[in-house]
């Protein structure tokens, strides 16, 4: 059918217009020119010395930190969330309210965030922006692992209580390894999101641990080079890949 | 004999309730109140108070920065983040409608590889997304050594820090947040209502306006929140693809936090964020309500 055909197109035309900037940035990564929009020829050389890079490094290294310690805290927290708003809340206030951080503006958010920070007299670090992240990551791990429990057949937790198990048997033999597929895209999302946030960790960190989104966002302010070129494919490419696994263990339409 | 021993199972667990509250709800709702609900209710207090000489915060009630948030410099700057931000929704929408409509349409088995296509961008680091646009839209960039190249053009656009580099930016990082929410709304339309429409006649076009537009417009006013709030409070993309030319709500909030230290006012915008973001919800759930309700088995 033609208007069939016709659809097709525009879901190509829609491909295009969100992959070519990202394809251009790979392959601008492998110019050889110090002129980063303008292509000489193949070279690997601004890879080479991203890792000559200290400030680079030392991104990378913080990112890492905060992204494996948020990964740990927003899913134990968000599964946790995930069966105590399902099961056990009463009011779908309460519901909205804990899915909340994952939709409020993060600026809002950001600078609520720096101005509890300021008033408690915490100093701004890693530890801050470790909290921060958990706050919105744990939410978007309730969300996809709440409608996982949803369709979880309640009677399988039931029988295993009527054979005997107890309640912590049942959480841990019956209702986690259902879970299990969702837990895991949760935790995968939630670590790349942390790896990539910049506008809280913006606010709530302090001038001496920066992160790589701080990194290349100072890069890209204080002018353009092929580094970031370099340096933005492979973070690029490390978060593709981990999304990927992640969205293939879940329905997509359930992550929002 | 099962049915039985379920129905005990189930009142057992009941019984439980209490102590798997304290476990599963408790504490993380805890921390969501201690993390969000608290710091967004500091921003609401601030916003009432004065800002100190040196940049702190005197705790004199007034409501002095409301009445500064309807001066006229701020006044026009709402309003051009307002019709950036409504250019970027209604794009979105325009663009964001045919392509749910063609993912519903294709083989099941690929629905949702198509889904994973549409929002993987969106998962991957939005500075560099944006720096993204800078390497393809620069004077001497792919774009424009394209066009120069094929003779559409005969000298560089300057495409670049202009409000269509804004505009383009914000599109592209939240369009898949317009087509997500739009799609989970046409995949639930029963396609049987649409071939009836057809049997009794209504033309293609008919049948969508009668049909699936009503049917999608609770996804679709999802869709516009999503893209909308977001392009109001985005500082990062008028920064770097608007070259600090297009000012915008976000802009203003993050330089009364990081530049003019006026905590106050910045929580005024900043409150004026979640109010919208609140609003825009209320209405679309009320739309919902009348939608489900006014069609039979909705």
């Amino acid at each position: 059918m033609g208007s069939v055909g016709k659809l097709k197109w525009v879901l190509l035309a829609t491909f295009l217009f969100l992959y070519t900037p990202i394809a251009v940035l790979i392959v601008m990564s492998f110019n050889s020119s110090k002129i980063p929009f303008k292509w000489q020829g193949f070279s690997t050389k601004w890879y080479g010395e991203l890792f000559n890079n200290e400030l680079v490094l030392q991104g990378l290294r913080n990112t890492l930190v905060v992204g494996i310690s948020v990964t740990v805290l927003s899913t134990v927290l968000g599964v946790l969330l995930a069966i105590g708003i399902t099961r056990y809340a009463k009011s779908s206030l309460l519901e909205a309210i804990a899915l909340a951080p994952a939709i409020v503006p993060d600026l809002a958010l950001a600078i609520g965030l720096l101005a509890l920070f300021t008033a408690i007299s915490m100093p701004l670090g890693l530890t801050t922006v470790i909290l921060s992240h958990t706050i919105f990551c744990m939410a978007f791990v309730a969300a996809v692992v709440r409608s996982r429990l949803l369709q979880m057949d309640p009677s399988l937790e039931e029988a295993a209580y009527d054979l005997g198990d107890s309640m912590r048997g049942i959480f841990f033999r019956i209702t986690v390894p259902n879970l299990m597929p969702a837990i895991v895209a949760g935790a995968l999302l939630s670590f790349t999101l942390s790896i990539d946030e910049f506008v809280i960790t913006f606010f709530t960190n302090g001038p001496t641990t920066p992160t790589l989104p701080m990194v290349i966002y100072s890069m890209v302010r204080f002018g353009v080079t092929p580094e970031i070129n370099a340096l933005a494919s492979l973070v690029l490419l490390a978060s593709l890949i981990i999304v990927v696994i992640s969205l293939r263990r879940v329905k997509v339409s359930e992550t929002l | 004999m099962a049915n039985q021993l379920s129905t005990g199972g189930r009142d057992a667990l009941k019984r439980h309730a209490h102590l798997a509250r304290a476990v599963f709800l408790y504490p993380a709702m805890t921390y969501v109140f201690l993390l969000m609900v608290l710091p967004i209710s500091i921003i609401s207090l601030y916003s009432f108070f004065q800002r100190g000489r040196y940049g702190g915060i005197e705790y004199v009630f007034n409501l002095e920065n409301y009445v500064r948030a309807l001066d006229s410099l701020y006044i026009e700057i709402l309003r051009n983040s307002i019709l950036i931000s409504l250019t970027v929704t209604l794009l979105a929408l325009v663009i964001g409608f045919p392509v749910a409509y063609a993912i519903t349409k294709l083989d099941p088995k690929y629905q949702n590889l198509a889904l994973i296509l549409v929002v993987l961008p969106f998962w991957t680091n939005f500075l560099i997304r944006t720096y993204a646009w800078i390497v393809l839209l620069n004077s001497e960039g792919i774009l424009n050594q394209s066009l120069l190249g094929i003779g559409l053009i005969d000298s560089p656009l300057s495409l670049l820090y202009s409000p269509y580099a804004v505009i383009i930016g914000l599109l592209y990082a939240y369009v898949p947040l317009m087509i997500l929410p739009l799609y989970s709304a046409l995949v639930k339309i029963d396609p049987s209502l649409q071939e009836a429409a057809i049997n009794l006649g209504a033309s293609r076009f008919e049948t969508l306006r009668q049909i699936t537009f009503p049917l999608a417009l609770p996804g679709a006013l999802v869709g516009c929140i999503f893209v909308f709030v977001p392009s109001i409070g985005n500082f990062i993309i008028p920064e770097l693809l608007g070259g600090g030319k297009t000012v915008m709500v976000g802009n203003l909030i993050r330089d009364q936090f990081l530049k003019a230290r006026d905590w106050p006012f910045g929580s005024v915008l900043a409150v004026f964020m979640v109010f919208l973001l609140v609003l825009l919800f209320f209405i679309q759930a009320r739309v919902n309500r009348r939608i489900t309700g006014e069609l039979p088995n909705g």
